[in-house]
């Protein structure tokens, strides 16, 4: 399993494995944001907190399809799946390179740009920690959609179709302690559901992963 | 027709959607289940006949 | 009495509800029709909402009906990957774009019932948010059974996203009043049997429920024959090719 992690870190990070085209984009959205809903600053203090979960999330979300493309393209998922490991491990290891190369990234990159979007001081702590937490399950989940549509040709788009609404509870909870830690209110209901989401999509969603990728690999 | 009176409008166009999609997904579930059978009697018939 | 499961020959199930289809599309047109018209001429106004109460014997059966067809969906999942009978994938498959119609059909209906008491066209109400949500798992297990040529991947497939789906749907159900629980307290659009709903407006409602329920049986019937008419011809045509 380690040694699956490593090289799937490896890959990342060397050139033309995507690394940091995540970040990127998550800047990039950022950026844009006070272009489109104008310069008042005030405005971005109070949705600060929502836009960085929306950026982060999307950036979450267009970097699944490298989960297994790869893989899959030059045959090495079936090997894989034909190894000792079992398949469950196999998709959760998966899961964790994701959520380190590019889960992880943006969570250190939240509060840097939630300086761009003026974020209130209360809102870093409940920012930083409601992403810590939710980043995982975005990989987890995001993981079981690109097993799902590892088979379908450009099936990136119909992907994204099939995830995003199984974002939405990780969503809601993340995005409201942040936006509840930026207007100064106590934000440990929604820190704890968040949390309870994470832990039960992380233990339990792996089986479905699995079951989908035999499934496509048969 | 009922005194529907101020909200006519929303009550109307309510039940006009409403029946359209109904009507609607009647019809081309009835058109697609007749261009199935259809298919397949052909098919059928065609097999049977080389077969 | 013979056991349900002999219902999942195909060729024992399209001639089954052959039969049965005149009978239950009938029923379907009366309760509906019935229903409807009882509703809409005979019943009177509500102090409160005006004539808009009477939107309620489209919005309710159509959002229960939104509800039980995934409902519907999920337990052919289940039996398709529990028994592997072809007839219960085919009949999810058949089931789901009726059930997306009534998914939009309680939409539109109770966005314009909210109009005239919130004045906008749209309200992030709990109960419309849920469903808008409903519809969007609807569109993407549509879309998942389009996007596979092999019968078998597909039904495979789509039966664990019908299982996930609806774990999250639940879970985003209890997110979304959590997310709106302090605006809208009480204005929530239907009227549950606790609040007192009258009789006279309770009873026409029964009837447009049963029509929506049949209606929606008459329509998986037909549609998964569909199904499994093209699931044999696909089949045929594939074995004509190789021979």
């Amino acid at each position: 399993m380690i040694a699956l992690l490593s090289r799937d870190l490896a890959l990342a990070v060397r050139a033309g494995g995507g690394f940091g085209l995540g970040l990127a984009f998550f800047l990039i959205v950022v950026v844009l944001v006070p272009f489109g809903v104008g310069p008042d600053e005030a405005l971005h203090a109070r949705i600060a907190s929502g836009i960085l979960w929306l950026g982060a999330l999307l950036a979450c979300l267009l970097s699944l399809d490298r989960i297994f493309a790869l893989d899959w393209e030059d045959g090495s998922l079936d090997l894989l799946a034909t190894a000792p490991l079992p398949t469950e491990a196999l998709v959760s290891v998966k899961a964790l390179a994701h959520w380190l190369v590019t889960g992880l990234p943006l969570v250190a990159a939240a509060p840097v740009l939630g300086v761009l979007l003026n974020l209130p001081v209360t809102g870093y702590a409940a920012l930083v920690l409601s992403l810590l937490l939710g980043t995982p399950a975005l990989s987890v989940i995001g993981t079981f959609g690109a097993a799902l549509t590892v088979g379908i040709k450009r099936g990136g788009l119909l992907m994204s179709l099939l995830v995003l609404p199984l974002y939405v509870p990780t969503l809601i909870f993340g995005a409201e302690a942040a936006r509840r830690g930026a207007d100064g209110l106590d934000w440990t209901t929604p820190i704890l559901m968040l949390a309870g989401i994470t832990c039960g999509v992380i233990a339990l969603l792996p089986f479905a992963s699995a079951a989908v990728l035999r499934v496509n690999l048969r | 027709m009922p005194e529907l009176g101020k909200y006519a409008f929303e009550v109307l166009s309510s039940y006009a959607v409403s029946l359209a999609l109904i009507v609607a997904l009647v019809a081309v579930s009835v058109w697609r289940a007749r261009a199935a059978k259809a298919a397949l009697d052909d098919v059928e018939k065609r097999i049977r006949k080389d077969g | 009495m013979a056991s349900v499961w002999e219902y999942a020959n195909p060729k024992k199930f399209i001639d089954t509800t052959d039969r049965l289809l005149p009978w239950v599309a009938a029923l379907a047109v009366v309760a509906l029709v019935g229903g409807l018209i009882w509703g809409f001429f005979f019943t009177p106004e509500d102090f409160r909402q005006g004539s808009t109460v009477k939107i309620i014997y489209l919005h309710v059966p159509a959002a229960l009906m939104a509800i039980n067809a995934w409902l519907m969906m999920l337990a052919a999942s289940l039996i398709w990957i529990v028994r592997r009978h072809h007839v219960s994938a085919l009949a999810a498959r058949a089931a789901a774009p009726v059930g997306a119609v009534m998914t939009v059909i309680a939409l539109v209906t109770g966005a314009i019932w909210g109009q005239p008491m919130w004045g906008t066209w749209w309200a992030w109400d709990p109960r419309l948010t849920s469903f808008l949500i409903l519809f969007l798992f609807y569109l993407g297990y549509i879309a998942l059974w389009s996007a596979i040529e092999n019968d078998d991947t597909a039904a495979d497939l789509t039966s664990v996203l019908c299982l996930v789906g609806s774990v999250f749907a639940i879970l985003s159900r209890y997110a979304v009043n959590f997310w709106n629980q302090g605006l809208h307290q009480g204005a929530s659009l239907s009227l549950d049997k606790e609040q007192n709903v009258a009789d006279v407006f309770w009873y026409p409602l029964v009837v447009c429920m049963a029509g929506f329920g049949l209606l929606f049986v008459a329509l998986v019937f037909l549609r998964t024959q569909t199904e499994i008419r093209a699931r044999r011809t696909r089949a045929l045509l594939a074995r004509e090719r190789l021979s």
